[in-house]
């Protein structure tokens, strides 16, 4: 497996002394753990689908200002462990001090699409609902491959290569209750061969593991740590 | 508003994202499994139209050693041309630079999961002779397998018996144990953990020693038990010199011969001798008793 080159991860930038670097950085994370965020708070607190998103909203509101993240010690957890730890710790907080705790509490809100996740949430009733740290973590991994096939779309469409996203869409962005297209189906479909059918998924999926890969990468405070969330999401031994 | 990705397709598409780039000629279809340094897929060969098994190298490999040794593992393959052991029908490079190997691909059980309580005697000992010419005929062309055990043997749905997993193989000649080595604990030969010269053939009689006190239903017949317990003794002298002479006992016991292994009491050789020739001793027997009777009969 190929390691994308070392950058400052999100983590790093959300302590970085330029404003808009730590914004950005924050926006990103945010993205990447909300809605794990949310539906945890749903399953495991209990929290009504109003007070998991005003809780949600607080978390991260606190997050970015109370230098949450500077603690953060690599050696000791990962990242995403780290946050739910927080987030436990948050809601337990939040549950003592109940009576005096105002809704929304004044605190400047991220604009969050809590609906949708309470849609998902009730339409796609959890597999994992058992073990609500592995929901935070299948969560989190629904999110990851959500950006990154956001970005290979966009990446496709900026090269010229929608015929080759098309195919993935096609074949790979199904529900596997639904019918899938065989190649050479899916090929008179598009007025495409078999083989250039192969060579299109080849092609889009080499790409769609290298942009969550990225991600990946951005959303994790070390090598270590990335190359263990990797083998994790992956299997691979690398 | 972003793509809704449910479970199954979640699932998909991990997996998707890890299968390898194979080119135009496979088309992978799912994974099989995961062993030490690579990944086997299920694929359609297009060419040739039919399923193949794809062994793809997975891990970090800056050294090269595990690319080698993939090589190696298909090459042994290539010579190794019996029944019994998983044919390759590729080999070659991805485009990413990976080793990877086309094998036949073996629908059934592994040999631990294919026994149970409706295997007789003489079939497991059946099944397990047929390990033994695999790993028999290996050893006459100078190759060790070094890690047999019965995930490592595949039965298929039409009687198959096929030795599988031969990456840490080696000629015997060559075949000495490193760091990086390998094998199973328990099936492996005390020489062969503790590492150094002098792994030869008997590594495999270890191992199959092993694999047979598996296979055998508890209690064991004693001269089974025997025969298990010397193919897998601690001390490799100790142990059948080769596979060929620890299947001879085995057959010997199903045949109803004596075995090297067990110096069997007068008694046990009575009965032994009256279970193999049951039906001429009955057959006497009732003879003998009905000229009795006729004699008796007679002088009446």
């Amino acid at each position: 497996m190929n390691f994308p080159p070392t950058r400052l991860s999100v983590v790093a930038r959300t302590r970085s002394g330029d404003e808009v670097t730590r914004r950005l950085a924050f926006a990103t994370l945010i993205e990447a753990y909300w809605k794990p965020a949310y539906k945890y708070l749903r399953l495991k607190w209990r929290l009504d689908p109003e007070d998991a998103a005003d809780l949600t909203q607080e978390f991260f509101t606190s997050v970015l200002e109370k230098d949450v993240l500077g603690r953060y010690d690599a050696e000791r957890a990962r990242f995403r462990t780290y946050l739910r730890i927080c987030l436990d710790g948050f809601a337990s907080n939040a549950k003592k001090a109940e009576g005096r705790l105002k809704r929304g509490g004044g605190v400047t809100t991220v604009p969050l699409d809590f609906r949708t996740a309470e849609g998902e949430l009730v339409r796609h009733e959890p597999s994992v609902a058992a073990d609500v740290e592995e929901l935070f973590y299948q969560e989190w991994v629904r999110a990851l491959f959500q950006r990154a096939v956001a970005d290979l779309r966009s990446s496709a469409q900026a090269s010229g290569r929608d015929t080759m996203f098309r195919v993935f869409e096609l074949y790979d962005l199904v529900e596997p209750t639904g019918d899938r297209p065989t190649y050479a189906e899916l090929g008179r479909r598009l007025g495409l061969t078999p083989t250039t059918v192969t060579n299109h998924l080849a092609a889009m999926r080499r790409q769609l593991r290298q942009h969550v890969l990225d991600r990946l990468r951005d959303l994790t405070a070390s090598d270590d740590e990335f190359r263990a969330e990797a083998q994790r999401l992956f299997g691979t031994t690398s | 508003m972003s793509l809704w990705i449910g479970d199954g397709m979640l699932t998909h598409l991990r997996d998707v994202a890890e299968w390898p780039d194979v080119g135009e000629r496979y088309e992978i279809q799912g994974r099989l499994g995961r062993g030490g340094m690579g990944v086997v897929y299920a694929a359609r060969d297009r060419v040739l139209d039919r399923d193949v098994a794809i062994k793809v190298l997975d891990t970090i490999d800056p050294s090269g050693v595990a690319a080698r040794r993939l090589e190696d593992e298909a090459r042994i393959l290539g010579r190794l041309e019996h029944p019994g052991i998983v044919p390759v029908h590729d080999a070659g490079r991805l485009a990413d630079g990976r080793v990877f190997y086309v094998m036949k691909l073996v629908r059934g059980k592994q040999l631990d999961a294919a026994l149970d309580v409706s295997t007789s005697l003489n079939e497991r000992l059946d099944l397990f002779l047929r390990i033994c010419e695999a790993v028999s005929f290996a050893h006459a062309l100078g190759i060790v397998h070094r890690d047999l055990k019965p995930q490592n043997v595949m039965l298929g749905r039409f009687g198959e018996v096929l030795v599988m997993d031969w990456g840490v193989a080696a000629a015997i000649a060559s075949a000495t144990v490193d760091d990086a080595v390998v094998g199973t604990p328990g099936f492996m030969a005390p020489e062969q953990s503790r590492g150094g010269d002098g792994v030869d053939a008997r590594v495999d009689v270890f191992a199959l020693g092993v694999i047979l006190e598996t296979m055998l239903p508890a209690p064991a017949p004693k001269p089974l038990a025997a025969i298990a317990r010397r193919a897998s003794a601690a001390q490799a002298d100790q142990r059948y010199d080769s596979v060929q002479l620890l299947a001879r006992d085995i057959a010997q016991y199903r045949d109803g011969e004596p075995v090297t292994a067990y110096q069997e009491s007068f008694l046990e050789r009575l009965a032994r001798f009256y279970s193999r020739y049951r039906v001429p001793i009955v057959l006497l027997v009732a003879y003998l008793i009905v000229r009795v009777i006729l004699a008796l009969w007679l002088r009446v």
